[in-house]
């Protein structure tokens, strides 16, 4: 068994044991350090011709020191997976920044960070093994939903462009040393499936699987997706990918998200991960919910059987996960649900076949 | 709420619809929009798109249809069906849907690399699929063929390409029938033989079809198309046919068929009369075009002459429906405004209902009939008042949201209780069996719903409400929780669910006391004092029952093992079964069922108590239960006549011996092979000095150390699944009390179902008793040796048993009862259980038992301790919570 094929096995035998931990967000902590447009660009992309401020996924190659240490200040909070600094490294959303041409090396140099710090914190404490969850984000295109209000037929992106997207991103994931694969903050369920199709397509060729993280998010009080599914109806649209986890995160505070995560936790029969905001911004843009508030909140989900992977998203912090590590060490995981053989189909809301 | 059969809209299909076609054809897609959120608001649950056309570009046609569809939630909320005879119109189709849709179609028409190819892909999309009966060779056409071909895709399917088995839906050819050619003579009889075998062989696929194929041979004698389709999936239904494309809004009900038309058009489906079915059907044809509606005897009765108000009042206490849209018309052309006749004579007639009803003059069985002929009354004025269009809105004394908990699918009280309410001016929202928690709270907060009510029969529907209860906390409801059901009770109210909510729970006992609880808190000199009563008696009930717990102690397990039944085994030996392994029973004669029918329980779900046959002429019921009990016979003899449900049953008896408190099931006689174990629990009550034992299941079959060859027995019966569909049927013509009545008779006849085999068993399955005579009567009265107990019952109240029973009955094959995520029986009219044959074997109840029998529980079932507390919660000696502190 090859060191990877070793690590899956470990993160599937820690799985059963425990709640596995999460990181936090990769914005909130870059943010404190206050970088300005010189720092994004370094001396690669001094000339670029656009304003690069923002696009912090370059940081992975301009300030790598920077992100490996808000890598290492989550393991050392406590975290068992960490997320590459990938969200925005996608062709298409590169493409805001004209670096477009960048992708595949982002994501593979992104994974081999992340790698390499979860390696240096394991050495120190071996008998703890860390993990590597490639982060495929959204995009910043919805192939679901038409940008113009007056033409509901248009889309500004399609099935086809984000499948060799996001199959660029997964392949520099992977040939970076990623454990998972992580698609993440899913507004629009049709651009996940896109990026499902893209992954299982990647490991026919490759010849090799990994363990597939999907989380969705529910955008707003409506308890919907960007694109209005139910968090049941997202659930049957993604199953076939028969992934490690499902799950919920981002764009509401675990207040907010709870009843969802707990649907989620009720039909899906593989484990249910959870990383909520630090609550709903407030009227600054900022995010107010304390580590011991988050905490209590996941500790309670962990308590009431709801979840197997807990973190955070927008506004958490090192201090947050390593409270939310505290409170969810001694709680056993979720046990996995029975749950019968049965046509399942979803529109923007479940449907089930009884008969 | 999803029934047994799902209807798929067919409007959006180009080769069905001329009018979608030519929409399409002109660009028109706004209209075709509307063709599509029609189908859906007319109940389609998932729709069918198809642009094959030789005049459109497919792939550009399907992409700009379902990305305009996407953006109307009330049409993308339904799941799509992608129809296609191309493979570059399928994809383009799955690379627009956020859901997860069915592909129509893939088969073996071009060789099976193409076929796995294709497989392939939807997979990866992430769809289901439709398999047509077609390979290199050809459409199937003989049943054999036709099941040959999917049988073969099957394989392929879900050993070649990974694909999950739930997610296949064949389809085996509806072809035109009556063309006139031989050879298409037995075209629907085959797809009828085809659907049985492909239902009873391929385990988890379903099967569809084009209805609307049958009828080719007709078109434009809409009349006889339909009467064929109506008859075509009444058969198709019952074969096993669960999903079909169909244009719901025009579908006869199979029993409004004129009887000849029925008849002549059964003869062509069924290939009864090879010779001349075809041209016996044309005979008639003509004469049913334009739907000749069949004269109408009318009797002249007295109370016809009396005043209009009059005429409604005395149709609604009497529950007479066949004038009461004339009269409702009449009233509604006398008032000034459509809604004065639901405020004035109907309301009045109702109230007369209602104070029968309160002062126990009428019973249930008239009371849902009256509220039939209401129903039909508002039904026919409803568009008088939405054309109106003022704030026409009838003032309701209260809204309800009513459901049955996630995992249960019993519904027949619920029903009642909630016509009971319309009865008496409540606006019930009901949303069916099986309703998961969020759906309930949203609908309740978004119909800003005065109270909610939930229902369930089965013990694990408790933890399913105390679920509902502490969410309704969460989210800070306040409106009251009414709790319903044959296994709730006040008691578990008071200790496990007011504890979880903060606003009002009340127990409701049964539907005449629903009024008066719901009366009382829409009142606002009542809902105080009510409360206050209703709190401190719960508040009480839970003390008694804190206090209780301490003191009714239970036998430390190993003591309790130690008094096990004491029986000797060297005495007699076992019965060897004639029949040892799986027999099965199906499309069994309703005949002998009905026969064997308890009425008793019958009568009690309509809350009519009393013996059987004295009953009917009890002084104060009796009036009741006549005409009930002549309904009852009546829709018996129609539903036996008609063969509106197909009885299936599976028998399994297999070697057994006991270990310990379990028993093993062995593949064969050699006792080497366990195929099962079947996990029994003991009484842990005192039972010091009453020279009692402390039973359990497994102390009937003889222990593996007796080396004597013991056997135990399993069944599980239906009276058919086709009861669920109809039932909806009868719901949705505004019939509810042909609906209850229907279900009430479905769980009659499951049940003499179940004593039915019983007694085949003891007499020759198995054949321990081959002597015995006993009269139906003496049957009742269980004067029988050998026991048949359920899981989920007093002596086996484990539910989650149920499902090792299920596995070694291959009960959902064989006899097409599935069980739900909480182990409730689907259908509902369906009975299982264990046989036990030992002449000591007699039922019992478990009663409480002590955490010391729980974690040896758990640990021979392999599951958890907070597994088998949550299952046994009802039995449990001890309170859960405080133990694991």
């Amino acid at each position: 068994m090859g060191k990877q094929a070793k690590r899956i096995a470990a993160l599937k035998a820690a799985s059963a044991r425990r709640i596995l931990v999460l990181d936090g967000a990769m914005g909130t902590m870059i943010q404190d350090r206050e970088l300005g447009e010189a720092d994004y660009r370094g001396t690669r992309f001094a000339d670029h011709g656009s304003d690069l401020k923002g696009n912090n996924d370059l940081l992975t190659l301009t300030q790598p020191e920077i992100i490996g240490d808000i890598h290492r200040l989550y393991l050392e909070a406590g975290a068992d997976i960490i997320e590459t600094n990938t969200f925005n490294a996608t062709a298409i959303s590169q493409m805001d920044y004209g670096t477009q041409g960048l992708a595949y090396e982002l994501n593979r140099t992104a994974a081999e960070l992340a790698r390499a710090a979860a390696t240096a914190v394991e050495r120190a404490d071996p008998d703890r093994p860390r993990f590597v969850a490639g982060a495929i984000g959204p995009t910043s295109r919805t192939a679901s939903l038409s940008p113009k209000v007056e033409d509901p037929g248009f889309r500004n992106v399609d099935f086809e462009t984000l499948r060799v997207a996001y199959g660029e991103a997964a392949r520099g994931l992977i040939d970076g040393g990623a454990d998972i694969l992580l698609v993440e903050t899913v507004f629009d369920t049709l651009n996940a499936r896109a990026a499902l199709f893209a992954i299982d397509e990647l490991f026919e060729e490759l010849g090799e699987t990994l363990p597939i993280m999907i989380s969705g998010t529910i955008t707003d009080l409506s308890g919907r997706t960007l694109s209005g599914q139910t968090a049941e109806a997202f659930w049957n649209s993604v199953r076939h990918a028969r992934p490690f986890s499902v799950g919920l995160n981002c764009a509401l505070g675990p207040t907010e998200l709870r009843a969802h995560v707990a649907e989620l936790a009720r039909v899906a029969d593989t484990l249910v991960s959870a990383y909520p905001n630090a609550g709903l911004p407030n009227e600054m843009g900022g995010y107010d919910e304390t580590p011991e508030a988050m905490a209590e909140h996941l500790g309670e989900w962990a308590r009431a059987g709801l979840v197997n992977l807990v973190g955070g998203c927008c506004g958490t912090t090192a201090a947050h996960i390593a409270a939310i590590a505290e409170a969810v060490a001694d709680v056993p995981p979720r046990s996995i649900p029975e749950v019968p053989r049965r046509l399942r189909l979803s529109g923007l809301e479940p449907f089930e076949l009884r008969a | 709420m999803i029934g047994s059969f799902v209807n798929i809209g067919e409007r959006t299909n180009v080769t069905g619809s001329a009018k979608f076609r030519r929409l399409i054809l002109e660009g028109d897609f706004q209209a075709g929009l509307a063709i599509a959120r029609e189908q859906v608001e007319n109940g389609a649950q998932i729709i069918d798109v198809n642009v094959d056309d030789g005049m459109l570009d497919g792939p550009e046609t399907m992409t700009t249809f379902l990305n305009l569809i996407a953006s109307e939630p009330d049409i993308a909320r339904v799941p799509v069906m992608i129809d296609s005879s191309s493979w570059p119109v399928i994809e383009a189709g799955l690379r627009c849907v956020q859901g997860k849709p069915i592909v129509n179609s893939i088969s073996l028409k071009e060789g099976e690399e193409s076929f796995l190819a294709h497989a392939k892909l939807v997979r990866r999309y992430g769809a289901a699929v439709v398999v047509m009966a077609f390979d290199e060779r050809g459409q199937g056409e003989s049943a054999e063929r036709r099941y040959e071909i999917c049988a073969r895709a099957y394989k392929l399917l879900t050993e070649v390409a990974d694909f999950p088995p739930e997610d296949i839906v064949f389809d085996p050819n509806v072809f035109a029938v009556a063309t006139g050619m031989a050879e298409h003579n037995d075209y629907a009889n085959a797809f009828f033989e085809a659907v049985r075998l492909l239902r009873a062989n391929l385990p988890h696929c379903h099967v569809s079809g084009g209805v609307s194929n049958v009828s080719f041979a007709f078109r434009g004698n809409n009349a006889v198309r339909e009467a064929m389709h109506s008859a075509f999936l009444y058969h198709a239904i019952r074969a096993g046919m669960d999903m079909g494309i169909v244009n719901a809004g025009q579908l006869t009900l199979y029993e409004d068929i004129p009887a000849e038309l029925r008849e002549r058009v059964e003869d062509v489906l069924l290939n009864r009369r090879p010779d001349d079915a075809t041209e016996r059907l044309l005979e008639i044809a003509q004469q049913h075009q334009g739907g000749g509606a069949a004269a109408r005897t009318t009797v002249d009765l007295s109370w016809r002459q009396a005043a209009v108000d009059k005429r409604l009042e005395h149709a609604l206490v009497h529950g007479i429906d066949e004038y009461v849209v004339e009269d409702t018309e009449e009233a509604r052309l006398e008032a000034a405004r459509p809604i004065e006749v639901i405020e004035g004579p109907l309301m009045a007639g109702m109230n007369v209902v209602g104070d029968l009803f309160g002062s126990g003059k009428m019973f249930l069985p008239q009371v849902v009939k009256s509220a039939r002929v209401m129903k039909k009354a508002v039904a026919h004025l409803l568009p008088f008042i939405e054309a109106e269009k003022t704030e026409g809105e009838a003032r309701t004394r209260g809204r309800i949201v009513m459901a049955t908990v996630k995992g249960d699918v019993h519904d027949i009280g619920k029903n009642i209780v909630g016509v009971v309410l319309q009865c008496n001016n409540f606006e019930v929202i009901d949303l069916g069996v099986m309703v998961p928690c969020a759906k309930i709270l949203e609908t309740a907060r978004r119909e800003k719903a005065d109270m909610i009510g939930l229902s369930g029969l089965i013990t694990p529907s408790l933890q399913e409400m105390a679920y509902v209860a502490s969410e309704m906390r969460r989210l800070d409801f306040d409106v009251p929780l009414l709790i319903g059901g044959a296994t709730t009770s006040k008691a578990h109210t008071a200790t496990k669910l007011v504890p979880n909510y903060d606003g009002p729970v009340v127990h409701v006992v049964d539907a005449s006391r629903a009024i008066g609880v719901v009366s009382a808190l829409v009142s606002e000199e009542q809902r105080a004092p009510f409360l206050a009563d209703v709190r401190s008696e719960y508040e009480r009930i839970a003390a008694d029952r804190a206090g209780g717990g301490v003191r009714s102690g239970t036998e430390p397990l190993a003591a309790a093992r130690s008094n096990r039944a004491a029986i000797d085994w060297t005495e007699a030996t076992p019965t060897r079964p004639h029949q040892l392994g799986l027999s099965v029973f199906d499309d069994y004669d309703l005949n002998a069922l009905a026969a064997r029918i308890d009425w008793r329980p019958f009568f009690a779900a309509w809350e009519l108590h009393g013996r059987f046959p004295a009953i009917l002429d009890d002084p104060r019921v009796g009036e009741a239960a006549r005409p009930l009990y002549d309904d009852a016979q009546a829709m018996l003899q129609r539903l036996i006549a008609e063969k509106w449900l197909r009885p299936s049953a599976v028998v399994g008896l297999w070697p057994a011996n006991a270990v310990g408190d379990d028993i093993e099931i062995y593949a064969d006689e050699t006792r080497q092979q366990i195929v099962a174990r079947v996990h029994t629990l003991r009484q842990q009550m005192t039972r010091e000095g009453q020279g009692r034992a402390n039973l359990a299941l497994a102390d009937f079959v003889a222990p593996k150390d007796s080396g004597v060859a013991d056997y135990l027995g399993g069944f599980a019966v239906t009276a058919g699944a086709e009861i669920e569909a109809r039932a909806e049927a009868f719901k949705a013509a505004q019939d509810d009390y042909s609906a209850i009545l229907l279900q009430a008779l479905g769980d009659r006849l499951a049940e003499a179902f179940a004593e039915h085999m019983h007694a085949c068993v003891r007499q020759e399955i198995w054949g321990y008793a081959p002597d015995e005579a006993l009269s139906n009567d003496e049957l009742i009265a269980e004067k029988y040796r050998g026991i048949r107990p359920a899981p989920g019952y007093p002596a086996c109240p484990d539910h989650s048993e149920k499902q090792t029973l299920f596995d070694l009955l291959d009960a959902e094959a064989r006899a097409g009862i599935r069980l739900t995520e909480s182990f409730a029986m689907y259908p509902a009219s369906s009975v299982s259980g264990y046989y036990f044959a030992h002449p000591e074997s007699r039922y019992f109840g478990l009663g409480r038992i002590g955490r010391d029998q729980v974690v040896d529980y758990a640990q021979r079932k392999g599951v958890s301790v907070a597994t088998v507390e949550r299952w046994l919660a009802p039995n449990l000696a001890y309170n859960p919570v405080e133990n694991a502190a």
